[in-house]
Order: structure tokens, then C-alpha cells, then sequence
């Protein structure tokens, strides 16, 4: 018990005292999954945008196939980033294994899923809404699309923060294409995970108790978004 | 701005309208001319095929046969272009109430000193100037359904349908809403209106159309139809029957 509040009161010096190998860990998972919302943003939201007005054959199946990814395993993402980025995959000859890059893409793939499906629910939402009026408007299909998405910003941005908590918590697949490389791939994610087998519980816990602070700051600016959204008359939920 | 007499109002013109459903009639309307000055209302139960027939008049709903005409042509991009609709309930952007009228605007490539004027004289209009920086969200019901009317007037119509327009509102906010119909129509807008309200309709109609079970039953001038109903069925309704 004695060790354990040692190891406590360790932690949080290592967190006041600005320890620099803690913060380079920090900022790096905060650019690599801030990156990867960013990439999965420009994907998910005109791709869910897209899926909520337009009207094809399919349409359903899509719907059900991305509704599907969103629960995704991290493992086997990580697992197919890696055949693909390996030396002897297609994308081999990029050389990105082993690369914040990798680790970047693993996350898209997991986070792109979470925003596209949740854009094409808030957006439909609103499109039922909206729909008649913007036609009578003179507004065609497809330029209802940026109204649409600009009207649902406030659900849009909870879709983000709940991408970007899926990718900053996210262990498995990026310690398969990132393979937790000191001062290179070593997100707080896989650090904890290595400095708790190791012994080293002090780095483990700072980072846990940085990683829990992110964690809680994102679901209440989420639950703030949300509740506001429902102001507006639109949530996801 | 137009400022046309009613005068120069175009005309609307319904032919041979049918749309069905399983086998039922839902809306049947063989002929219906819409020619003179002033608005007309269309009266009639719920399911009488009101909305139906303000929604193919504008485009919205396409019929399984016959066509509308504005000014004689056929209704395609440049006549729906003409025209601006109002529903039961306004459907507002989540924008300020300026940011609304600007959308519409905007779409009329006006320039932006050009929109400013114009919003002006539109919130001036609609009464609402002093909340012209809040969310069209926060608005009363009477606002919206006022923001709502002035955005389509906005477009500069030719043609404004109004679905129920005031059907959730108090007599205050439908008085105001009446008066902005009233000073569209004397400025040259051909005003279609759906109502259950006959008081509305004494208030307003220059024409009336009758409607039961998706059928035209009667369509004349207001005072005639009002006063001297010729069909069983606006006799029935006039005089506060159930009609069903």
C-alpha cells in the first residue's frame, strides 16, 4: 500500500514537474489522433452526408455495413493496416510501418466508420426536416448537403469528439503498425501498457490519469454539445 | 422590389390533377383556374386534399396525371423559381433570423450591400428588427411563421402558397400574419392559402375553393361562395357540419 501511494505521489510530480519524456508521449498521441479525426472528418462527413439525401440501390446495405464498422476490433485493424503497409504489402514500398503515419491510418480506418455513421444520422434527421422547404427554396439535392452539415454542426462536432475518444483510447491497433518505438511510435495508450508489464508503475499512472483528464474533458464537452444540439431541436441520440 | 397592381397577377392553372393511393382517390381535381385578383383560400375538412393540391400546384409533389400551368407554361425550373411556399409549421435554418433571409438572398445573387438593404426592409416589414442577431430557434410562433413569410418573400414570388399558416397561433400573431398576406397580395403576389378558418377566409379570400375527399366541389368568388354556398358539401361545412 505504502509503494502504491509512492508510486501515486511519483506520478503526479512527474505530471507537475513537466516531465519532458511524459509530454512528448502526450503531445504525440494528441497529433496523431487530432490527425487522424481531422482525415476521418473530411472522409465521414461528406460520405455520411452523402448516404443521408441520397437515394440508390444499396443504400440500406451501406447503411447496415457502416453502422457495422463502426464497432470495428482495433486488433484487426491493426492487423490489416499491417499486412498493407508490410514490407511484402501493396503499400510496402511507402515504408510506413513502424511511423507515427501508420499509426495515423489504423486510427482513420477505426474513426472514419464513427463519423461517417453518425453524420448520416443527425444529417437525415435534419433532411426529413428540412426537405420540402428546401426544395420549394429552389435548393437541389446535392447543395442541400453543405446547409445541411453546416445547420448540424453542434451534432456534427459531438460525432468528432466521440471519433477523436474512440482514437486517443485506442491501444490495439497502433501498437500492431506503430510497434511502440521509444521517442518515435510511443503513444500514452502503449506506454502504459509497456511501463506497467515493466514495473515502471509511476509513468504509467501519470499517463493514465492525463489519458482519464482527456477522456473526461472530451464526454463533457460532448455532453455540453449534445445538450445544446437538443436546444437547437437536433441530437443524435 | 416588384410593387405590381393585382392587375398584372399572373395566372395558375391546374389540369387533370389525379393521384391515388391503394386504389383510393386522394387528389382529383379536372380543372381549376386561379385568375383573379386577390388571395384565394382553399376550405375543407382534414383529408379533403388541401395540402395535396398546394403541394402539386408548387412541384413538390409530382401527380400520377395532368399539369399545372403558371402564366400558361407548363411548371418547370423557371416557374417553380416564380413561386415560394409557407408550411403549417416553419422550417427554419439553425441560423439568426438575419442569417435566414441572407440564405435566400444569397441564392438571388444579390451583393452583399444590396442584401443588407433588403434584410432591413424585410425585418422592418415582419416586425422583426430587434431580433434580427437571435436564433430563428428562439423565436415565438408567431415570429417564425412571420420570418418564415418573409423569407419567402424574399425570393420575390410570383406565387406564395401558405399551408394552415396561422393553425397554432393566437388571434394576435394571426392578425399581424394576415396583414403581411394582405400587403403581399396588394403588391401583385397571387396568395394560394390553405385554411380551416372560415373567419380567416371572410377576412382575406378574394376567391374560395371548396374541397371534400380530394375533389373541387366548389371554387367562385368569396362573397358567393361564403354567403350562397351552391354545394351540399360547403353548405354543410359553412355551417359548422361535421364533414367527413
Amino acid at each position: 500500500m505504502q509503494n502504491f501511494a509512492s508510486e501515486i505521489s511519483a506520478a503526479l510530480l512527474l505530471i507537475l514537474k513537466g516531465d519532458a519524456e511524459l509530454w512528448a508521449i502526450v503531445l504525440l498521441s494528441l497529433r496523431v489522433s487530432l490527425l487522424a479525426v481531422l482525415i476521418s472528418a473530411m472522409i465521414g462527413m461528406p460520405l455520411g452526408a452523402a448516404l443521408a439525401v441520397g437515394r440508390f440501390r444499396g443504400r440500406r446495405a451501406v447503411i447496415v455495413l457502416l453502422n457495422a464498422l463502426m464497432g470495428l476490433p482495433p486488433v484487426v485493424v491493426g492487423l490489416l493496416v499491417y499486412l498493407m503497409l508490410s514490407r511484402s504489402g501493396p503499400l510496402g514500398v511507402l515504408q510506413l510501418l513502424y511511423t507515427p503515419t501508420a499509426m495515423i491510418i489504423a486510427q482513420v480506418v477505426l474513426v472514419t466508420p464513427i463519423v461517417a455513421a453518425l453524420t448520416r444520422q443527425v444529417v437525415e434527421m435534419l433532411a426529413e426536416e428540412y426537405s420540402e422547404q428546401l426544395r420549394s427554396l429552389g435548393v437541389s439535392c446535392l447543395a442541400s448537403v453543405p446547409v445541411l452539415l453546416w445547420d448540424a454542426r453542434l451534432a456534427l462536432v459531438t460525432a468528432l469528439l466521440a471519433g477523436f475518444g474512440r482514437a486517443i483510447a485506442e491501444v490495439g491497433a497502433v501498437i500492431i503498425v506503430g510497434g511502440n518505438i521509444n521517442h518515435v511510435t510511443r503513444v500514452m495508450t502503449t506506454t502504459i501498457a509497456l511501463e506497467t508489464s515493466k514495473g515502471n508503475l509511476a509513468l504509467a499512472l501519470a499517463l493514465g490519469a492525463i489519458l482519464i483528464g482527456i477522456a473526461v474533458a472530451v464526454n463533457a464537452l460532448v455532453s455540453l454539445l449534445s445538450l445544446r444540439a437538443e436546444q437547437e431541436g437536433l441530437s443524435h441520440a | 422590389m416588384r410593387d405590381l397592381t393585382a392587375d398584372t397577377m399572373g395566372t395558375l392553372e391546374a389540369r387533370g390533377l389525379l393521384i391515388g393511393h391503394n386504389g383510393s382517390t386522394l387528389l382529383d381535381v379536372p380543372r381549376l383556374l386561379l385568375d383573379g385578383p386577390g388571395p384565394t383560400l382553399i376550405l375543407g375538412p382534414n383529408g379533403a386534399g388541401k395540402s395535396l393540391l398546394l403541394r402539386c400546384l408548387h412541384g413538390l409533389i409530382v401527380p400520377e396525371a395532368g399539369r399545372v400551368l403558371q402564366d400558361g407554361h407548363n411548371l418547370g425550373p423557371i416557374q417553380k423559381a416564380r413561386q415560394a411556399m409557407v408550411f403549417q409549421r416553419p422550417v427554419l435554418l439553425r441560423r439568426t433570423v438575419t442569417a435566414n433571409l441572407d440564405f435566400v438572398l444569397r441564392r438571388r445573387r444579390l451583393n452583399r450591400p444590396a442584401r443588407r438593404v433588403r434584410i432591413e426592409e424585410l425585418l422592418h416589414e415582419g416586425g422583426l428588427a430587434a431580433k434580427a442577431r437571435q436564433s430563428a430557434r428562439s423565436l415565438s410562433g408567431g415570429e417564425a411563421q412571420r420570418l418564415a413569410i418573409l423569407r419567402a418573400l424574399a425570393t420575390e414570388p410570383e406565387v406564395l402558397f401558405l399551408d394552415e399558416p396561422t393553425s397554432a397561433l393566437d388571434p394576435a400573431a394571426t392578425q399581424a400574419i394576415e396583414k403581411m398576406i394582405l400587403r403581399a397580395s396588394s403588391r401583385g403576389v397571387r396568395i394560394v392559402m390553405v385554411t380551416h378558418d372560415i373567419g380567416q377566409a371572410r377576412r382575406l379570400a378574394a376567391d374560395v375553393v371548396m374541397m371534400q375527399g380530394g375533389h373541387v366541389v366548389e371554387h367562385g368568388p368569396a362573397d358567393e361562395v361564403l354567403q350562397n354556398p351552391r354545394s351540399e358539401a360547403a353548405r354543410r361545412y359553412l355551417a359548422g357540419g361535421l364533414l367527413i
